[in-house]
């Protein structure tokens, strides 16, 4: 016996190492410079927990755990060693929605125990817990599979039928009613069944009909959710690592979905349960958009001193954001100050921008976030708008009527030239006319992310060719 | 054994600890530091290999593999792409 205590003593002494090391980790992740040492720390934590829990399983079921562990860990990590980086969000997603369903699985478990007759008297707040955490996890799993397949485009972006919001509403209370029943009166194992079925049923159903921009803030919430599930599963296992990991991790995804729905200007709600474009659609715009070839946009390239450029969703599904680069360099080259200004939601997870633009390889102290770039675009000779629409629309200061009114924007406008690369005429979204795009000093560039790039540096070395160097 | 209320401490505690690290994050590192926090609760897959080490029945058994395979592959995907996304970040002074 004294034998099993001491391997319990290093188990749990493991799970404390560990649960210093992920908040050093995620604490060091606050930094460009030791983020990696960051991550790497957190996964010598979760290395050290998973096999000090060897420890405490002995020999039973070990063939299984091995086995699972081997299912589990083998696919994802091929998966995740070679996916793009546009693909990100959906990956994210899909990986949040194994950890959800992962607790919500003990979850089942522990219920399942419970209903056992023989297994005696049960502490509500134990039961309570199971439920919650059972409940949290179901819908994090299936509604983080519904966005990794929007995402992913193996489903439309949207999909909405009549009375859909009371519909939804009334799975969720039915989930609810059968998780108060399964605490209040018994757990019957027909009951647990019904409780998992609606539950998961809900996950997909809440996140049917959201759409593509607001997925910043839907994966941000299912991280968060996932965190609080397996916070709760923690408390129901007694293993306080779980506990303080899923708290952590809870509380930080929280803060991360109010930071995301307060750059969208929506509350969380709004993101939820109402789509865009549902409203007015603002007032309509004089003028018209003025084209330019790309000969003349690299003219006022070369004469500029300070060039911003603003990329948005439409630069990653061009795949365009290693010519941009390219493109950066051959003005850096040529002398010119660039920097890169980035909305908080522009991409489909917070920061999405950012991990694209580290890809193709530009260095982070170019990238500027909104607060920051905001005031310098008044001194900028011209902006490059690509990809990007109602995060630069001034409609969102200016007209009350817009459904983006409020909205924190890029200062786009105040530069003293724009240039708007964009494939067509359509809107943005929001389905808004961009007033951007229709100033006196903006002109369009109509073209292919990728190919405007090209243009632009082939035309800057003709034109620095013919300057006499 | 925890109690409820000594739970109730510890959830406090890492709640705030939770706001506190995040709040200092700068918004180049949302991504990576929304995809490592995801890699963390990927923990979860401890409670599920006790929860399958505890199974007796067919079902039980089944139930706690399908934690296993799922907490395993949120650990270890979560860590490879959050590992890879923060490799590429590089300041102008690292290069050359």
């Amino acid at each position: 016996m004294a034998m099993q205590e001491m391997l319990i003593w290093i188990a749990k002494a493991s799970y404390f190492l560990a649960a210093v090391l992920f908040i050093l980790g995620i604490k060091r992740m606050a930094s460009p410079v030791t983020a990696r040492k960051g991550i790497i720390q957190a996964g010598i934590g979760m290395v050290i927990a998973t096999l000090a829990t060897f420890a405490i399983t002995g020999a039973h079921n070990i063939e299984l755990i091995i086995a699972g562990i081997a299912i589990g860990v083998i696919p994802t990590w091929l998966w995740g060693k070679k996916v793009a980086m546009t693909d990100m969000p959906q990956m994210v997603a899909l990986f949040n929605g194994m950890g959800g369903g992962s607790a919500a699985a003990i979850g089942a478990g522990e219920l399942l125990k419970m209903s056992n007759p023989n297994s005696g008297e049960h502490a509500l707040v134990t039961v309570s817990l199971a439920v919650l955490g059972a409940l949290i996890g179901s819908v994090s799993m299936t509604g983080s599979i519904i966005a990794w397949a929007k995402l992913d485009g193996l489903m439309d972006k949207r999909f909405n039928f009549p009375g859909q919001q009371v519909f939804n509403f009334l799975v969720f209370a039915a989930a609810l009613v059968a998780g108060i029943a399964l605490i209040a009166w018994h757990v019957d194992p027909r009951l647990v069944v019904a409780f998992f079925a609606l539950a998961l049923l809900f996950g997909i159903l809440m996140t049917l009909p959201i759409g593509g921009a607001d997925m910043p803030v839907v994966i941000s919430l299912f991280n968060a959710l996932t965190g609080l599930a397996v916070a709760f599963e923690g408390y129901v296992m007694q293993i306080e690592a779980l506990i303080i990991a899923g708290t952590v991790v809870g509380a930080a995804g929280t803060f991360l979905t109010q930071l995301m729905a307060k750059a969208m200007n929506r509350p969380i709600s709004g993101v939820l349960f109402s789509n865009f474009g549902g409203g007015g659609s603002g007032e309509a715009i004089a003028g018209s958009q003025k084209p330019i070839e790309a000969s003349d946009a690299a003219s006022l390239l070369y004469m500029a001193e300070k060039v911003i450029i603003v990329p948005g969703y439409g630069m990653a599904v061009a795949q365009a954001q290693h010519k941009i680069w390219e493109l950066t360099q051959a003005l850096i080259k040529a002398g010119k100050e660039v920097k890169f200004a980035i909305h908080p939601v522009a991409g489909r997870m917070p920061g999405h921008m950012n991990v694209l633009l580290a890809e193709a390889g530009v260095p982070y102290d170019l990238i500027a976030d909104m607060d920051d770039i905001n005031p310098e675009f008044k001194t900028c000779d011209v902006s490059i708008v690509i990809g990007a629409n109602d995060v630069v629309n001034p409609a969102a200061k200016t007209d009350k009527s817009s459904p983006i009114y409020g909205m924190p924007i890029l200062n786009v406008v105040d530069s003293r030239q724009t240039i708007v690369i964009k494939r067509g005429k359509g809107t943005g979204f929001a389905g808004i006319e961009n007033a951007l795009f229709y100033a006196d000093n903006t002109r369009l560039l109509y073209a292919d992310g990728k190919e405007a790039a090209n243009q632009l540096i082939s035309e800057l070395k003709g034109i620095e060719g013919g300057g006499g160097h | 054994m925890i109690d409820g209320f000594l739970a109730l401490y510890i959830f406090m505690l890492a709640a705030f600890t939770g706001k506190e690290i995040i709040g200092r994050v700068p918004v180049i590192l949302h991504t990576p530091l929304m995809s490592g926090s995801n890699f963390v609760h990927g923990i979860v897959l401890v409670g599920a290999m006790i929860a399958l080490a505890q199974a007796d029945t067919t079902l039980a058994k089944t139930i706690g593999f399908i934690g296993v395979v799922l907490g395993a592959g949120n650990a270890a995907g979560g860590y490879v792409v959050t590992e890879r996304m923060l490799e590429m970040f590089k300041s102008s002074k690292d290069k050359k």
